[in-house]
């Protein structure tokens, strides 16, 4: 009598938009996107009302699917005269003996995670700059809202409404989305599809988003797009492969990055055993995966240096003359400030604050780092552990101003206090 | 216990909602309506209603028109057959459903004892 109480997956509703929308846009085609869209939000308030009364059924997403595929012949047979829908279904679509079986096809696991990929291939589109790729993803295949992802990015919404209708705009005029055969421009588009996966990921890790729901869920998102990558025998190179590893290593330090009170923890600071040993062992098992070919991309050195902190015991324990060298290796392969900096905290911990220091000094494009909050904040913990609290407090107070959110000025605004001492 | 009907009016959840909300007000409504039979308070589930259909009055075959016969945010969506002591607990116990949150209401009826 009364409705099931089956506990649905955290974002079910979500991950099933993305899924969908993929399948619709193929039959479709994607200058139809906004009809897919539509059929979208139908399924679901059919299942909202639906489950309201009945509870959640067996298999919900298979339901969702299925009201979907309906809902996708009904538009067929409907509009098929007056709209044209994916060129490359042509025929099998305007037949009633072939329309059914075909959408049927269609909506099979394999088929929708192949629609899944093309999706994400095509939201990498090269006429579209970087942060709009990632919005177009954020919102297409993770079923975020326009303001969901404003809020992501603590941006306005009018913002990132014009970035994804102009994104759309550029995929509509694509004509057809991206075919996964491997030729032609597949491993150009497959970097670039890394690129925005990678940007993501850091966009939740160090992002501007203080709030620690919304970091974590655009880090999962990372990780479970990354995840669909590596499905595709295409799709699933060495460097796929490193991503994934990169992802899963630092994923696994998420839980120890900021403390109960919201704060966040350096990875001086932080208990290492809140780490997630799970998401650290699969990251290593992805890492030495990706040690096969002879491409070294910087996906591997990043995973490689997340991967001698999460074997390490302590910061005491590290390696760090390691860490050092793949710095290196990392600045040939991508010449970066703030890697760099990076690669002068290591060197301080290997060598001294001292030798940090003149290694911060040496870096070739120090001015680019003027903005940087945690250029003075490194500077600052470097004079601070070579005894001169008063320089430090300065270059602190300097990296408070640049504090991009509140955690950060919380993090910065305990080193001050640390100098007082 | 009196028997009491409760109907859903207006509130439509569609729209502008992201699946990410919509997901939310399902789950709130799935713990509403258990929480209802775990307290004893729940007669029949009831049914949602197709925000269509046809409106029959009056004698002549032609007085039948297509719905809906109220504004939308009035229209009911289904109903629940409750059990309660009295309407005073009947509207306490509506007070917890979900529909508030996107602009809805519920309306309370006891069902007419009738003793024959």
């Amino acid at each position: 009598m009364e409705p099931r109480a089956v506990e649905l997956d955290e974002h079910l509703f979500r991950h099933e938009a993305g899924r969908m929308v993929a399948a619709l846009t193929r039959i479709f085609g994607v200058h139809n996107l906004a009809l897919a869209e539509d059929v979208v939000q139908d399924a679901f308030c059919r299942a909202l009302e639906v489950w309201k009364f009945r509870g959640v059924p067996e298999n919900p997403a298979a339901w969702l699917m299925a009201t979907a595929k309906h809902r996708a012949i009904d538009v067929l047979r409907r509009e098929r005269t007056v709209r044209t829908f994916a060129p490359e279904l042509g025929r099998m679509l305007e037949s009633e003996w072939t329309l059914a079986p075909a959408v049927h096809d269609l909506f099979g696991p394999n088929a929708i995670q192949d629609d899944e990929l093309r999706m994400m291939f095509s939201c990498c589109h090269p006429r579209l700059q970087e942060p709009a790729q990632i919005a177009l993803i954020l919102h297409i295949l993770c079923g975020f809202s326009v303001r969901e992802v404003a809020s992501a990015f603590l941006s306005s919404k009018a913002a990132i409404e014009k970035r994804i209708t102009r994104g759309k705009k550029v995929l509509a005029g694509s004509k057809k989305l991206f075919e996964l055969n491997g030729a032609g421009d597949f491993s150009a588009r497959l970097s670039a599809v890394h690129r925005a996966l990678y940007l993501l990921f850091n966009e939740g890790y160090h992002g501007a988003s203080a709030e620690s729901a919304v970091r974590t869920e655009l880090c999962g998102e990372a990780l479970r797009l990354a995840g669909l990558l590596r499905r595709h025998p295409l799709a699933s190179t060495p460097a796929t492969l490193a991503l994934g590893a990169l992802m899963c290593l630092h994923a696994a330090r998420l839980p120890g990055r900021v403390n109960a009170s919201g704060d966040l923890n350096s990875l001086f600071e932080q208990d290492r055993s809140q780490w997630d040993a799970n998401l650290a062992a699969e990251g290593q098992r992805l890492l030495d995966l990706s040690a096969s070919g002879s491409e070294l991309t910087e996906y591997h050195v990043e995973a490689a240096i997340a991967s001698v902190h999460a074997r390490s015991l302590s910061t005491e324990d590290t390696d760090w003359e390691r860490i050092v060298a793949l710095y290196d290796t990392l600045l040939a392969i991508r010449p970066s400030p703030v890697i760099a900096l990076n690669r002068a905290i290591a060197i301080a911990q290997h060598q001294g604050p001292e030798r940090g220091l003149e290694a911060i000094q040496a870096i070739a494009d120090l001015h680019r780092l003027a903005d940087y909050p945690f250029y003075p904040a490194t500077l600052g913990e470097l004079e601070l552990r070579s005894g001169r609290p008063e320089i430090a407090c300065k270059h602190f107070h300097t990296a408070r101003k640049l504090a991009r959110n509140p955690m950060e000025r919380r993090f910065v605004e305990r080193r001050i206090a640390a100098c007082g001492n | 216990m009196s028997e009491f009907l409760f109907l859903y009016r207006g509130g439509d959840s569609s729209g502008s909602a992201s699946p990410e909300e919509m997901q939310q007000t399902m789950q709130k409504w799935v713990a509403w309506m258990k929480a209802l039979g775990d307290g004893g308070n729940l007669k029949a589930i009831g049914n949602p209603l197709e925000p269509s259909g046809k409106v029959v009055k009056g004698k002549q075959k032609s007085a039948v028109t297509d719905g809906p016969y109220a504004e939308a945010k009035d229209l009911v969506g289904g109903y629940t057959l409750v059990e309660a002591g009295d309407i005073n607990q009947a509207a306490e116990l509506a007070w917890g459903c979900p529909i508030f949150e996107t602009g809805g209401f519920v309306e309370v009826r006891p069902i007419r004892q009738i003793n024959m």
